[in-house]
């Protein structure tokens, strides 16, 4: 038995373990003044992609999280989202967008007596279902709501 | 630099409303100009707003929110005449804070 070829495998399978950790996110610098970007999420091409970036891969229908918004666009570019969610300990707010290249718009948490509601402005490319997601107490709930777009927002 | 934000905080009652209209191109990496190149993407990729002193909002945001944010929020616990600080940083690092008082 070659024990230096071993010792050398046990090695390398356990530095490739760290950099896979790294990779994953699992060991991110902690965070200093604004949590850091979470790209995986952001950069995610469709909904099921962006919605595990954020940790929210199964979030369940809620009646009590509000999304109010235009039932038709004329401008895809400005497009006003509000969300409210009556949810018990609500701690962060999600808003996506189904049919957007890149379909998470942003995500706010909340703290320090902030209530759980936020509104912001976003595009859209085309018609689509515009998602909020909430989470409150660890679990992740849904709203969601179709808006037609009559000249879209993405292509300028 | 870009331009300053605009920051409105009013109390109503004890709820008071934070609005934040943020200067900003906001571009997405997909839009092609006249000549039918790319425009690279430039957009805010995080935003805070401290007041009093404590972290209230912690947001990211993507490509997809408009050109020249809004964004709206509420909190309790607010004194007319605490600081409100919001911040935020782009792709690129550049980065702006500006100030304005509950009213």
């Amino acid at each position: 038995m070659n024990t230096t070829r071993r010792t050398v495998l046990k090695g390398a399978t356990a530095s490739g373990v760290l950099a896979g950790l790294i990779a994953a996110g699992a060991l991110r610098p902690t965070q200093v003044l604004a949590s850091e970007w979470n790209k995986a999420a952001f950069e995610a091409k469709d909904t099921a992609g962006a919605l595990k970036g954020i940790g929210a891969a199964a979030p369940a229908d809620s009646k009590d999280l509000v999304l109010k918004v235009p039932d038709i666009a004329e401008n895809g570019a400005v497009v006003p989202v509000d969300v409210v969610s009556n949810i018990p300990k609500t701690t962060s707010i999600a808003i996506l967008v189904e049919k957007n290249p890149s379909p998470l718009c942003a995500q706010f948490e909340f703290s320090n007596g902030a209530l759980p509601e936020a509104s912001a402005r976003i595009k859209m490319g085309q018609t689509s279902m515009v998602k909020a997601v909430a989470k409150a107490d660890g679990k992740f709930y849904t709203a969601q709501k179709e808006v037609k777009v009559t000249v879209g927002g993405c292509g300028g | 630099m870009a331009d300053p934000m605009k920051i409105r905080a009013q109390l109503k009652g004890d709820v008071a409303e934070i609005r934040v209209l943020m200067s900003h191109a906001m571009e997405t990496g997909q839009r092609k100009d006249a000549a039918g190149a790319t425009v690279p993407a430039h957009f805010i990729q995080s935003m805070t707003i401290d007041v009093g002193g404590k972290r209230v909002v912690d947001g990211q945001v993507g490509g997809s929110v408009s050109r020249n944010p809004v964004f709206g929020f509420k909190m309790k616990g607010a004194k007319a005449g605490d600081k409100v600080v919001v911040s935020w940083v782009d792709n690129k690092g550049e980065k702006r804070t500006d100030e304005a008082a509950v009213a």
